[in-house]
């Protein structure tokens, strides 16, 4: 019945054709949706891991956050350097890990830091050694894939979060390449790491632990090292009592500001949650649908096919195997759907995650299933299989001796 | 592996294939066919003759299974077809009928092949390729096998339509107007493929028509009453 089956959709190719089209948009929609979104959820959970607060400049919190845990937008601006012993004096803090920015390299960003970092996101050495030395670099996996770079290598950074080779350049001051991460999933992948002292001395910036270089007095020393300032200081917590207490603290008493990566980003997903349940409506639309589409291609096939049904039940085919070949109509039309949608949606995140530099940088992966995507299937096949058994069963409640009467 | 020359049944069964007796039907109070009592014996050619709207339709399907007589009884097979319930009619009519309609009702979305394959998983459960493409030899159709029902002519698809219900080896080959459609030379050419193949393999042929051109070819011939008020 099967084969029946089988030849009865070859047999109306084209209708066939764009039900299966139709339903393959939908559950391709809602794949990329369903991908897209859960992706995004765990990057940002992976690329957060172990940060508990940030505290940077006045601003926007979602900025500071996006800035300094997500590299993915500009910074709120720079605090005064001793904001990261206050914060290590600060009672419940466990960890506090400078940040400085401000340039980049091929639009990878040049982050100075500690080695505390790499090793709070769990990242590890593939090769090399970690920075210790000013203008020393540790480059993160994805960067060393893209631009090739190998130990030993020296290159300039240009001023700018995001600029290609097209910014102006640090020319006097190159870094080089000491150690690659291996790749970890998560930000530190597209990130180059430095110490903070390198980012100041890129801009010129006197090292305050340094001594007054020659021919330079005292005050200006003072005056040229008063200048060092970071960008964020991500905050670990030691005890659950320093996230009640700290984070208002810090927003009350001081100039500076604190936000809670988990607060600001499920904000954001509240946010982008609206417009992705509009689309995820849409897609639930369409594929209701392609379920009508097939229902009526096989309501309508099936009227034109009553004698043929009659006749089947003449030369044998029970009322089961009726229902099973009109059933199996649907999910074939269903499960060819589903199959060109699951390809169809893995296919576009691949094809977005390979031509969009910030879909890539949110790590959007075609090969990565979500479990979420066998309800999807699920769905259109339950789908199929309800727009064929109404038919089906009509045809069952047809009087076989005359449709055969009148079909004669 | 069978040949359609020895897809033989026994024409030493006991009794008639089909036997009516008392049997009638009528349709909004109005008798719309009456035959009474009636055999037919294994390995004849009947021809049941009359006119359009005599009840030779009601009567196959009476005789088929596809209806429920309003009087009397039809056996097929030693077995009343209407004290069966609805699945073991199903499975005498799969075992024991082969149908032939004047509108062939070949499945269109299969070749000739297909179209037999189909008939014969249905009704035994396997397909016999060797089988099959003697039977489309016999009826003229080998070079037409791969060919789908709206390819033949009217012809090729009578071949095609006597060839499916011979090819699941029926006791009772029933065709219903299986000439009315042809011109004379191919009305001819289809009674004697009928008498042909239902001889080889040991077939009953209850044909009915209004075509008197095949009158002549049947030894066996039959009319309905004709209908009557209730």
């Amino acid at each position: 019945m099967i084969g029946l089956s089988l030849a009865y959709l070859r047999d109306r190719g084209l209708n066939t054709a764009l039900n299966i089209l139709l339903l393959a948009l939908s559950v391709a929609s809602l794949v990329i949706l369903l991908l897209f979104s859960s992706q995004l959820e765990n990057r940002f959970d992976k690329d957060a891991q172990g940060i508990d607060m940030v505290v940077g400049a006045k601003g926007s919190p979602l900025q500071l956050i996006l800035s300094s845990v997500y590299h993915v937008d500009i910074p709120t601006g720079n605090v005064p350097l001793d904001t990261v012993d206050l914060l290590r004096r600060q009672l419940g803090v466990a960890e506090a890990i400078p940040l400085a920015l401000g340039d980049s390299f091929r639009s990878f960003r040049i982050v100075g830091t500690e080695p505390a970092y790499p090793a709070l996101l769990g990242a590890s050495l593939a090769d090399g050694r970690m920075f210790a030395a000013k203008m020393e670099a540790v480059i993160g996996a994805d960067v060393a894939a893209r631009t090739g770079a190998t130990l030993g290598q020296r290159f300039v950074g240009g001023h700018g979060m995001s600029s290609g080779d097209e910014g102006p350049k640090h020319e006097e001051t190159p870094f080089i390449v000491v150690g690659r991460l291996k790749p970890t999933g998560t930000v530190i992948d597209r990130l180059i790491l430095t110490r903070v002292e390198s980012v100041w001395g890129v801009h010129g910036i006197e090292d305050p632990g340094e001594d007054h270089h020659e021919g330079e007095s005292a005050e200006d020393h003072e005056a040229h090292a008063g200048a060092a300032e970071v960008t964020a200081v991500l905050v670990r917590f030691g005890s659950p009592i320093a996230a009640v207490r700290l984070p208002g603290f810090i927003n009350r008493q001081t100039n500076l500001q604190a936000a809670v990566p988990a607060v600001e980003v499920s904000r954001l997903l509240a946010l982008v949650g609206v417009g992705l349940d509009a689309v995820r409506a849409f897609a639930v639309l369409l594929m209701l649908t392609a379920g009508l589409s097939i229902f009526v291609a096989l309501l309508t096939a099936l009227k034109e096919r009553e004698g043929d049904m009659a006749m089947l039940r003449v030369i044998g085919a029970s009322r089961a195997a009726i229902i099973g070949q009109v059933a199996s109509e649907g999910l074939i039309l269903a499960s060819a759907g589903a199959a060109l949608g699951l390809l169809l949606g893995h296919g576009v995140i691949g094809m977005a995650a390979a031509s969009i530099e910030q879909l890539r940088a949110l790590g959007l992966n075609a090969l990565t299933f979500h479990p979420g995507e066998a309800l999807i299937v699920a769905a259109a096949l339950g789908i199929g299989l309800i727009a064929a058994l109404i038919p089906a069963l009509r045809v069952l409640k047809t009087d076989i001796a005359e449709t055969l009467a009148n079909a004669r | 592996m069978s040949s359609p020359d020895t897809l033989t049944h026994s024409k030493t069964a006991q009794g008639p294939l089909v036997e009516a007796r008392g049997l009638s039907h009528a349709r909004d109070g109005r008798t719309v066919m009456a035959i009474g009592d009636w055999q037919l014996q294994p390995g004849a050619h009947a021809l049941l003759l009359g006119p359009s709207g005599s009840g030779k339709t009601t009567f196959i399907n009476i005789v088929t299974g596809l209806l429920t007589p309003s009087h009397g009884t039809i056996s097929v097979a030693g077995e009343v077809m209407s004290a069966l319930p609805p699945a073991a009619r199903d499975a005498l009519r799969r075992r024991t009928i082969g149908l032939v309609f004047q509108t062939l009702r070949l499945i269109p979305a299969l070749s000739v092949t297909d179209n037999l394959a189909l008939a014969q998983q249905l009704a035994l459960g396997h397909v016999d390729r060797a089988a099959i493409a003697g039977m489309i030899d016999r009826v003229g159709l080998a070079h037409r096998a791969a060919a789908q029902p709206r390819q033949l002519s009217q012809g090729e698809g009578q071949r095609a339509a006597i060839a499916r219900a011979l090819i699941t080896r029926p006791r009772l080959v029933v065709a219903d107007e299986p000439t009315s459609a042809l011109d004379d030379t191919n009305a001819a050419r289809m009674i004697d493929l009928m008498f042909d193949v239902a001889d080889a393999t040991g077939a009953t042929l209850l044909v009915a028509t209004h075509d008197g051109r095949i009158a002549h070819r049947f030894a066996n011939r039959f009319n309905l009453m004709a209908p009557v008020a209730a």
